[in-house]
């Protein structure tokens, strides 16, 4: 089973990379623009905040 | 050609030409050091491999309801693009070191020397595995782009040929000067695609999760430069911070030394 474990971690390591609290805050972000237009309201601004804050952190977590 | 058309070939052409650029560095060292014809089949082998990989997900993809597929082409260029755009910003601001082609070239050129001699059916093992492993991981990010653009827009024909046009370029210039290209300003351009990638991911994602964007598709004239900006704000603060506490720590050293003496 030795292959599937490394397989799945290279897959892992080629999508998610060294920073997977990025990649689960896009995933975040998505989810929470769906519900808001599900909601009826206006929600396009979401993404370019999370973006940009999500770059942001990164960078301060990577820095420190 | 429409504006995001022109987007779209931009993006994976610079993207291709960066990860091509590695590529030859690897294929140039092991052919130089060991064999040209291993190297030439591992290249081939790498190139089947990734052909294979677009035909059978480029039409699962395509047949995707269109919402669903702009979610995931959004989600996986952001997580992509946000990791492009972190690497290049954290080296505009000195805090990672450049990728340096020569070292490379250096390094696995030491490496192809000092490897075993093993060869089947005529082919240099090492030489055949090396640019097969190089070519494929370095190819591999490229088709997820080409594949995630070109869905999205219906046109992988396109995107595909820009990459078949970024790597003729860089292979035509590798053959130009026999050595690795390390003038080329990779940090630039890898800046370049993770600004791009990050903007349409967060266009095209939006819009798949239910969202309308202000002035529709020319809402990509304010994003990618905003992005833009912003990133190079944030070189501008890393290289603030850094300056500072390189400052404090000298003021330390030159505190503790006088209480010394």
């Amino acid at each position: 089973m030795s292959w599937v474990r490394s397989t799945l971690e290279g897959v892992w390591e080629f999508v998610v990379g060294d920073d997977w609290v990025t990649a689960v805050g896009v995933v975040a972000a998505l989810g929470v623009t769906a519900l808001i237009a599900g909601a009826g309201a206006t929600a396009w601004w979401v993404m370019p905040i999370a973006v940009i804050s999500l770059l942001a952190l990164s960078l301060r977590r990577a820095a420190r | 050609m429409s504006g995001t058309e022109f987007g779209l070939a931009l993006s994976v052409l610079l993207a291709c030409s960066v990860e091509a650029v590695e590529a030859l560095t690897i294929v140039l060292a092991v052919g130089t050091t060991r064999s040209w014809r291993s190297s030439f089949y591992g290249v081939g082998a790498a190139i089947a491999v990734l052909a294979v990989l677009i035909a059978a997900l480029g039409p699962a993809l395509t047949s995707m309801p269109l919402n669903a597929l702009r979610v995931v082409v959004g989600g996986l260029l952001l997580v992509f693009g946000l990791q492009w755009l972190r690497k290049a910003v954290l080296r505009a601001a000195g805090l990672k070191a450049l990728h340096d082609e020569t070292a490379t070239f250096a390094a696995e050129t030491a490496a192809a020397r000092s490897a075993d001699e093993r060869s089947v059916a005529g082919i240099d093992a090492y030489a055949f595995l090396m640019s097969f492993k190089g070519v494929l991981l370095e190819g591999l990010e490229v088709a997820v782009i080409v594949l995630t653009f070109g869905a999205n827009q219906h046109r992988i024909g396109l995107a595909a040929a820009a990459a078949g046009v970024a790597i003729a370029l860089v292979v035509l210039a590798g053959v130009a000067v026999r050595a690795p290209l390390a003038r080329v300003p990779e940090n630039a351009m890898k800046f370049a695609v993770g600004v791009m990638l990050s903007s349409f991911g967060t266009f095209w994602g939006a819009e798949g999760a239910g969202a309308s964007w202000p002035g529709g598709d020319a809402a990509l004239l304010v994003i990618v430069p905003g992005l833009a900006l912003a990133s190079l704000g944030m070189v501008a603060w890393l290289r603030s911070a850094r300056a500072t506490a390189a400052a404090q720590r000298r003021a330390s050293a030159r505190a503790a030394a006088g209480e010394l003496a």
